[in-house]
């Protein structure tokens, strides 16, 4: 019965477009990844650079502000969902499998869908800017002003829709990524001998499969508020938009560590490799990242020191607050303890990595700093929380994400980029990024509240505001460095070996790039550093260094390309934005992805041109 | 490699340049001439919040200078020179690790009873109103503060009168969005959240206006709802009292009486959201209460001074001067559906409003 509705072949050998449209090889999907949340991080920055103009000075009126208020909603929640996020899961991607000699994830399709969906949430909440305004109530959305009563227009439904459906694609991935870790090692790769990138992955996607349903049953209620005149948040039926803050903190504070987790994991592949060290303290560096990840769970009250929550509620959360440092401390001790006696060298990769540590310590004390809901009363929603997150991910996240960009770039595209070019990048962008934020330091501490499009010259607050926004465009160089270093390395760099920096973990084993079945033979895992220690020791253990022989090709079985995963995307896309606009709409997207599932459900297993005997 | 030698240098010099930046901004958040410094105290609630600022401020330097001081070091001494050979392969230090995990947990039980100790001093307040403490109603609008003095009928928008060296009691409510309460130099802000009664006590030490700000985002014109703060001697703030407890005055100029007709009118329509004590038509509260308007030093959310050319503007006007605004939305007019106000219709209402001394 199935045969007859099911029987659409896998796509052959796909070319051009289609073979990235149809593509589940993880390395694809990777770059897909990467190349649009690179994309996303450049709109967001266009954002910040519009909002840092209007700030130039008191009294500007360059932006209105309504503009201005969707400016801000809208570098939030594209740099946060759109652009760190993706940017971490292009790693995951690309890094992941190599690291832990597998072929790809346990569910190519589901990754492919992964992606797609990201995508399509993507295009979801910048439709909203053309559609009659976009989302403009902050990226932590506070009830009631996101009720209808305050925004009666649909730039708060766009925003709802588009963050379940990246949801989707987040919790998508985040079990892919536990099931392939958990099941895809190679042989001999314990737990204790796994790289700490994929660790920390490891422990971020276990964040994810928590934290996102409590945002998803926060924004279905929202939903509902605004769709269906229910009352969860609206004040005047009874509601409480006091509900509305736990709901989103219990997800956003353990975001936040799905933001810098991974960072720390990069960070702790590059030092080691730059030092020629391994890692110092490995057990304590991935428990403390455990333990990060798990009081997480334990803090998200500090987001809320000036709600009213009492003398009790916020002891407790200052306290907890304040323990959440100790084992960062540790994290960074560690990276100190790395380099200690290391042979250190400082390609690009290690400078993004080294400007990590200074930044997101400054980052991590100025955490502590409002760590006390005393003190925080001054400083909550001021430019000096401004400051600080960008501090842990600007200076954090980012920086560890373009350092990863450099490390990986030549396993990525088997080609360098420009070396001198790539310093340039680091140090303009380290130098701009701190004369853009650390002055928002002062004038948060001067009394500058958050999110406002304008302020009175009498507040004495020019001065630094200017030179911000003077930083903040000198950052913009910085950024268009990195980029014009990355497309010229991408199109024209010269060839790069299989490990050009003789590096330490199982992915500079293979060739750059590595070839579509990744390892020739499965490598058996004898150390925790183990191709630095197979270099070393020496082991006779075969090292492609080419892309493979034929032979080798055929013997290899790897999934096949599939339609369907971006089908079903499609679909959410059409529903999503039916959810909006029209039932109807919504019913046709709904039965698109439905009838996809299925159709991918009974997908041949196998490309039927090849033998099936495996 | 010339960049192995430069490097350290560089960062150095980063870093020399940053601290003593650190100090200067510092500085010139201290100056006066900042009207919402948290350094510049001038009450016993946010000094006691500076201090402890202080203590998390000098135990944080020194963490970054050991940390930035040993990246550095470490950096520099075991750069790569050409022909090293593999170092060794240390894999950890288990006292040291214990070390560094211990000691930065002690620090914080240090600094957390400081911390505890503030947060319990800051939400008790010294002379509650069951003690007999003064306790005033603050009420945020998108744009606006309103404070109502329970126990003398007085309501009054965007300055807070208090007297000096007592602590005040206020109940911070909202009946839209969310708005947060603060005055830097008096006290750390407490949310006002509607549906969830918050209770905070502020003192003043010295007579003066102090500058406070709406610190949660809450629309469009967020950035427009500010208030002041007025800390008088006793004496003078009991004659204020007594003065705000009056019934408007009656107009006794024409061009005056004039306007208080158009405010009255339907016409004008201004009756409909203002209250003008005194009168029996001016009963709205969708707006500011307007009974003491011309003794108010700023108005429409303090964002202007109180000045005749001002409230002309605004009359004209209000959308520009405060976007979004909910007079611009709703007055008949401004929304188009009255006939909007001629010029000398303004001009009477300007008159009658600067004459409720």
């Amino acid at each position: 019965m199935t045969t007859l509705s099911f029987s659409i072949p896998r796509p052959t050998h796909p070319t051009g477009v289609w073979a990235w449209i149809t593509t589940i090889d993880h390395k694809r999907i990777g770059i897909l990844y990467g190349v649009t949340a690179f994309i996303m991080f450049l709109i967001g920055g266009v954002e910040a650079l519009l909002m840092r103009t209007q700030l130039t000075t008191s009294g500007l009126d360059i932006v209105s502000p309504e503009i201005f208020n969707q400016l801000f909603t809208m570098h939030g929640t594209t740099m946060i969902f759109l652009a760190i996020m993706p940017m971490g899961a292009a790693f995951f991607n690309f890094v992941i499998p190599l690291q832990i000699g597998a072929r790809d994830v346990a569910f190519p399709r589901l990754n492919a869908f992964s992606y797609w969906t990201f995508l399509a949430g993507a295009i979801v909440l910048n439709l909203s800017w053309f559609m009659g305004g976009a989302p403009n109530a902050g990226w932590f959305g506070y009830s009631p002003i996101t009720g209808e009563t305050y925004n009666p227009g649909h730039g708060i439904d766009f925003w709802i829709v588009s963050l379940q459906i990246l949801g989707i694609a987040s919790l998508a991935a985040a079990f892919n990524f536990i099931v392939t870790i958990i099941n895809m090692r190679a042989p001999g790769m314990t737990l204790d001998r796994m790289p700490l990138f994929t660790w920390m992955t490891f422990v971020t996607s276990f964040l994810l499969i928590l934290a996102f349903p409590v945002i998803t049953v926060a924004l279905i209620e929202l939903m509902f508020d605004r769709f269906y005149g229910t009352n969860f948040f609206f004040p005047a039926a009874g509601g409480n938009p006091v509900l509305w803050q736990h709901l989103f903190w219990v997800f956003g504070h353990p975001e936040v560590y799905i933001l810098i987790l991974p960072a720390m994991g990069i960070i702790s592949e590059i030092l080691p490799t730059f030092s020629r060290k391994p890692l110092f303290g490995y057990p304590v560096v991935v428990l403390s990242g455990i333990i990060i990840g798990f009081m997480g769970w334990m803090v998200w009250s500090h987001h809320m020191f000036t709600v009213g929550l009492g003398p009790i509620a916020n002891s407790v959360f200052t306290i907890t607050t304040m323990a959440i440092a100790v084992p960062t401390g540790v994290k960074i001790f560690n990276w100190l303890g790395t380099m200690w006696k290391g042979s250190i060298s400082f390609p690009t990769p290690m400078l993004f990595a080294l400007g990590f540590i200074v930044t997101f310590t400054i980052g991590g004390i100025s955490g502590v700093m409002h760590s006390q809901a005393a003190s925080d009363a001054q400083q909550q929603d001021t430019y000096f929380i401004i400051a600080h997150i960008h501090y842990v991910l600007f200076g954090g996240s980012i920086f560890a994400l373009l350092a990863g960009v450099y490390y990986w770039f030549p396993k990525i595209t088997g080609r360098m980029y420009d070396e001198a070019l790539g310093k340039l990048s680091f140090w303009l962008t380290f130098i701009a990024f701190n004369i853009t934020f650390f002055p928002m330091h002062f004038t948060g501490l001067d009394g500058m509240p958050r999110r406002i499009y304008s302020y009175d010259a009498v507040f004495g607050w020019d001065f630094w505001n200017m030179i911000s926004t003077g930083g903040s465009f000198m950052l913009a160089g910085g950024i268009l460095i990195f980029t014009i270093n990355i497309v010229r390395g991408w199109t024209s760099g010269r060839k790069a070996s299989g490990d050009p920096w003789d590096a330490r973990t199982l992915e500079w084993s293979i060739a750059s790039p590595p070839p579509e079945y990744n390892f020739e033979e499965i490598p058996t895992v004898h150390d925790r550093d183990d191709w630095w220690a197979r270099k070393r020791k020496r082991v006779a253990e075969p090292v492609p260094v080419g892309g493979g022989s034929d032979e080798a090709e055929h013997s290899i079985h790897l999934p096949q390309p599939s339609y369907w995963p971006i089908v079903v995307s499609i679909g959410l896309l059409i529903g999503g934005y039916g959810l909006i606009y029209s039932i109807a709409l919504a019913a046709i997207g709904g039965a698109i992805s439905l009838f996809a599932i299925y159709a991918w459900s009974f997908e041949p297993v196998n490309d039927p041109e090849e033998d099936s005997g495996h | 490699m010339h960049t192995l030698t430069q490097l350290p240098r560089r960062l150095v010099l980063t870093l020399g340049l940053g601290l003593p930046a650190l100090l200067v901004g510092l500085h010139a958040a201290c100056t006066p001439s900042h009207p919402q410094s948290t350094f510049d105290t001038l009450g016993p609630v946010a000094k006691s919040q500076v201090d402890l600022f202080y203590i998390i401020f000098w135990v944080g330097m020194v963490v970054l200078v050991l940390v930035t001081g040993v990246l550095l070091y470490t950096a520099i001494r075991f750069r790569r020179r050409p022909g090293d050979g593999d170092p060794e392969q240390i894999h950890g230090h288990t006292k040291l690790e214990i070390a560094w995990t211990i000691i930065p947990s002690l620090i914080l039980v240090v600094v957390a009873v400081p911390s505890v100790i503030t947060i319990f001093d800051n939400a008790n307040s010294p002379l509650p109103p069951e003690e007999g403490g003064l306790t005033i109603e603050a009420k945020g609008y998108q744009w606006w503060f309103e404070f109502t003095y329970l126990d003398h009928g007085i309501v009054t928008a965007n300055e807070l009168h208090i007297p000096v060296g007592e602590p005040v009691n206020v109940l911070l409510q909202s009946d839209d969005v969310i708005h947060s309460f603060w005055i830097p130099k008096v006290a750390g802000k407490v949310d006002m959240v509607p549906n969830n009664d918050n209770w905070m006590w502020i003192q003043a030490d010295e007579p003066g206006a102090y500058y406070g700000q709406c610190a949660e985002f809450c629309g469009e014109s967020h950035a427009n709802m500010r208030f002041k703060v007025i800390a008088q001697p006793r004496a003078e703030f009991d004659a204020w009292l007594q003065a705000q407890a009056q019934d408007a005055l009656i107009p006794s100029d024409d061009l005056a009486r004039e306007g208080e007709a158009l405010f009255m009118s339907r016409e004008g329509g201004c009756f409909a959201c203002h209250t003008i004590e005194g009168s029996a038509r001016a009963r709205g509260t969708t707006g500011p209460n307007l009974t003491h308007f011309a003794s108010r030093g700023d108005f429409a959310g303090s964002i202007m001074e109180n000045t005749q050319e001002n409230l002309r503007k605004w009359l004209q006007d209000p959308q520009t001067m405060k976007p979004g605004n909910v007079m611009a939305r709703d007055g008949g007019v401004y929304n188009g559906s009255l006939a909007a106000l001629t010029e000398p219709q303004v001009s009477a209402l300007v008159a009658y409003l600067r004459s409720l001394k």
